[in-house]
């Protein structure tokens, strides 16, 4: 009998849809959400499918509301997420910063539209990358992954669970109208050849727990509401037990550089690059999301008018994949970062190339960048 | 021996995070009146402690959550119903109560209180209203009486308070009841009521705040407050939510609202059953 | 048993029941002063002390505990959790019982 939750087969799905149908497999039963074009798509097949599978959808009354119930769920032990574009993902800013502070697992896709503000609806961006990292207040790291197909709005939505679940963090999908819209061939594998992962649980009894003592991996186990553990969450700075600590210097200074940390220290596990024909190469494309499709094809023309190009496809653009960047630049003259926004991850690799020459190709609006484009490009930087 | 080892004696101390006492409100606060009230209603209903979760927000007695011994959680400004609303929804075995203040409730977080209680959401709201935000040093809210003297409105407010009666009868609560932090021991039984009772339910708590509302507006002690609350309360069972405005001469205490009303989980499990009932149908064919 | 000056009716059971007796638990360092249970005790059972304690407040203390009725309103009312009473227990041939 085939399970309801995962839908195993081949299907020709938008992006959005696969994004949903992947969330199912990895395991959702909450969402909460708030209609905002290009991803209200996600909302309503959520708004079906969780009431097959017995989860709980609802529609909140505004993002901002939709983040913090996620983040309520959360602590009851259930995987959650929330659906939103550039204007939806502002309002969330300040709960990015509560679900971070009291490390809550838990999934937000943000499908990228024209910006700033009310924007562009219906046109895909990159606009939102360094908001990602960046947009609530405060000193803390997130994770996001950048999906370049339909296919990979299914596999990473559910990396990006096992990545929350994993790091106690919220890990953002970061895709665009176009990825959002498109539709593609999806295959969806069985349930068992689907790798879960769960949140780490307490080994101690609940006298004995301490909500935010990390292990080794700086990563706290985590109780549940409703398991017997009473326990206090809190987005003050804490201490272990979850109480306040408003005043200690030492206090403040553990915790954030832990909840950086706990990041930081682990890029290396969690990054995840694709790089195609780069050992020769002398100029290389770093590309992530929707122009690292157009990247992929430009490298491969290029290699055929015997410009020794390479292609090096961020999955992971946060934590940013510094060191192998860095690697990288030294081994190649000119690195060229096609971008659908005006210059905001080609300033991470700037900072992480040095002295190797970096130039931006920058396109805003509904057109992607084409193969041609970027293998003018290519050649200026190699000039 | 420290402080929180005296604590430990009260017949209420199972109830509280003793290691985190004396806590920090003033001395005549109402939300220690408030606390007290709630860990009775506690006790005599002997609720099980390990499936209730209390959730707070932004204000002085946002910082209940952190003195209950419960599962408790301590939200970003405004957003308590909302997230209240996440964890009664993923896991409906939890009994969900929301502490927070008047103004973290009505101002920031007005729309999120006006649409729980529209869906029926099955959480307790109980709200300390003091009219002012004392926690910043005494600003005037969406409850602070006109003409009232704030660090905000140094000429006098000019502004009309909402009447949290009337908005959450209006907004659709099945239970909405006012008592002041005198009224200890009915606003404990409203309190057990609530718990026990289905839906969305509101619970406004006069509050005294003598270090900074009373002390600015020339109230007196907080035992002068507390004079003046038993002086003009007025207990009008089942009144009109409407016309329950509170005046310089008389604040309207009760129970005003009753009603029964299907909750917005007992709904989607229905709904949910009957999809999937279909479903299997569907799929024996 | 501690009964009015002046009696119209002698209950009928005044060999067989005896009242409680009080015991009223004051937690001087965690009293913040506030006078609540002071000035509502139905019977003016508590009265402000002379003793500071540590916050530099006087608190309560007991002035008459035989006129407290356990109603327990002191208890219910404070804010600080610093007062409460509890029933004393009598142990068989205890003064106050008949």
């Amino acid at each position: 009998m085939k399970s309801r939750a995962v839908l195993t087969g081949t299907h020709f799905l938008s992006g959005d849809l696969a994004c949903a149908e992947g969330a199912i497999a990895a395991g959702c039963r909450f969402f909460g959400g708030y209609p905002i074009t290009p991803a209200t798509e996600i909302s309503e097949r959520m708004s079906r499918r969780l009431v097959e599978v017995g989860g709980v959808y609802i529609q909140m009354e505004d993002e901002i509301g939709s983040l913090a119930a996620v983040i309520g769920a959360s602590y009851t032990g259930k995987k959650a997420m929330t659906a939103t574009s550039g204007p939806g993902f502002s309002l969330m800013q300040e709960n990015i910063g509560l679900a971070v502070m009291t490390e809550a697992p838990l999934v937000i896709v943000n499908i990228m539209r024209g910006g700033p503000s009310t924007g562009q609806p219906t046109m895909p961006s990159q606009q939102d990358v360094m908001q990602a990292k960046w947009g609530s207040h405060g000193d803390y790291e997130i994770i996001a992954l950048a999906p370049s197909s339909v296919q990979e709005m299914f596999d990473l939505t559910i990396d990006c669970f096992n990545l929350a679940e994993s790091y106690r963090v919220p890990v953002m999908l970061l895709a665009d109208e176009i990825i959002g819209h498109m539709s593609e061939r999806v295959k969806i594998p069985p349930p068992e050849e689907i790798t879960i992962i769960d949140r780490k649980k307490p080994k101690v009894p609940p006298n004995e727990y301490r909500p935010f003592k990390p292990d080794d991996d700086l990563v706290p186990p985590m109780g549940c509401f409703g398991e017997g553990y009473r326990f206090h969450a809190t987005g003050l700075t804490h201490d272990e037990k979850g109480a306040p600590k408003t005043v200690s210097v030492e206090e403040q200074t553990k915790l954030v550089r832990r909840l950086c940390d706990k990041i930081r220290k682990n890029t290396h596990k969690i990054v995840r690059v694709q790089e195609v024909m780069l050992e020769d190469a002398e100029v290389a494309v770093l590309a992530y999301g929707i122009a690292s499709r157009a990247a992929l094809s430009a490298v491969r023309k290029a290699r055929k008018e015997g410009i020794k190009a390479g292609l090096l496809r961020l999955i992971t653009i946060w934590p940013f994949p510094t060191e192998l960047v860095a690697k990288m630049a030294d081994h190649v003259t000119a690195i060229v970062v096609p971008e659908m926004n005006y210059g905001q991850l080609v300033r991470e690799v700037e900072r992480a190339a040095k002295t190797t020459p970096v130039s931006l190709l920058s396109k805003l609006g509904e057109e992607p960048h084409r193969p041609s484009e970027i293998i003018t490009a290519m050649r200026r930087a190699l000039q | 021996m420290n402080q929180g080892d005296r604590m430990t004696q009260h017949p209420l101390a199972k109830y509280l995070r003793s290691e985190r006492m004396p806590h920090i409100w003033c001395e005549g606060c109402g939300n220690g009146v408030l606390l007290s009230s709630f860990l009775t209603a506690l006790d005599e209903l002997k609720v099980d402690l390990d499936k209730i979760v209390v959730v707070s927000g932004i204000g002085c007695i946002g910082r209940a959550a952190g003195y209950v011994n419960v599962d408790s959680f301590h939200t970003t400004h405004g957003r308590a119903i909302a997230f209240a609303t996440g964890v009664k929804l993923a896991n409906p075995d939890l009994q969900v109560v929301v502490i927070s203040g008047d103004g973290d409730l009505f101002a920031i977080g007005g729309n999120h209180f006006i649409h729980a209680a529209r869906r029926n959401i099955d959480i307790k709201v109980i709200c300390a209203n003091n009219f002012n935000y004392g926690m910043t040093g005494g600003q005037y809210g969406p409850t602070t009486p006109l003409e009232a003297w704030t660090t905000t409105t140094p000429y006098g407010n000019i502004e009309h308070p909402f009447n949290l009666v009337h908005l959450a009868a209006a907004s659709g609560a099945v239970y909405v009841a006012r008592w002041t932090t005198l009224h200890v021991r009915r606003l404990k039984d409203s309190i057990k009521k609530s718990l026990q009772k289905e839906g969305f339910s509101f619970i406004e708590v006069i509050s005294p705040c003598p270090t900074i509302f009373d002390r600015y507006n020339k109230r007196g002690t907080a035992v002068e407050v507390m004079k003046w609350f038993r002086l003009i309360s007025n207990v009008k069972h089942g009144y009109d939510p409407a016309r329950t405005e509170i005046t310089n001469n008389q604040i309207i205490v009760g129970e005003f609202v009753d009603v029964e009303r299907p909750s917005y989980g007992r709904l989607l499990r229905e709904m949910t059953k009957r999809v999937q009932e279909k479903l299997k149908e569907e799929k024996a064919k | 048993m501690v009964l009015p000056k002046k009696l119209w009716r002698t209950p009928l059971d005044t060999e067989k029941i005896s009242l409680p007796k009080a015991e009223i638990t004051i937690q001087p360092d965690l009293c913040k002063g506030c006078d609540f249970c002071i000035e509502f005790c139905p019977r003016k059972v508590l009265e402000k002390s002379d003793q500071l304690n540590k916050r530099g407040i006087y608190p309560p203390k007991v002035a008459d505990e035989s006129k407290c009725t356990i109603c327990g309103f002191c208890t219910a009312i404070c804010p600080d959790f610093a007062i409460f009473i509890t029933e004393k227990k009598c142990k068989e041939g205890c003064e106050d019982e008949k």
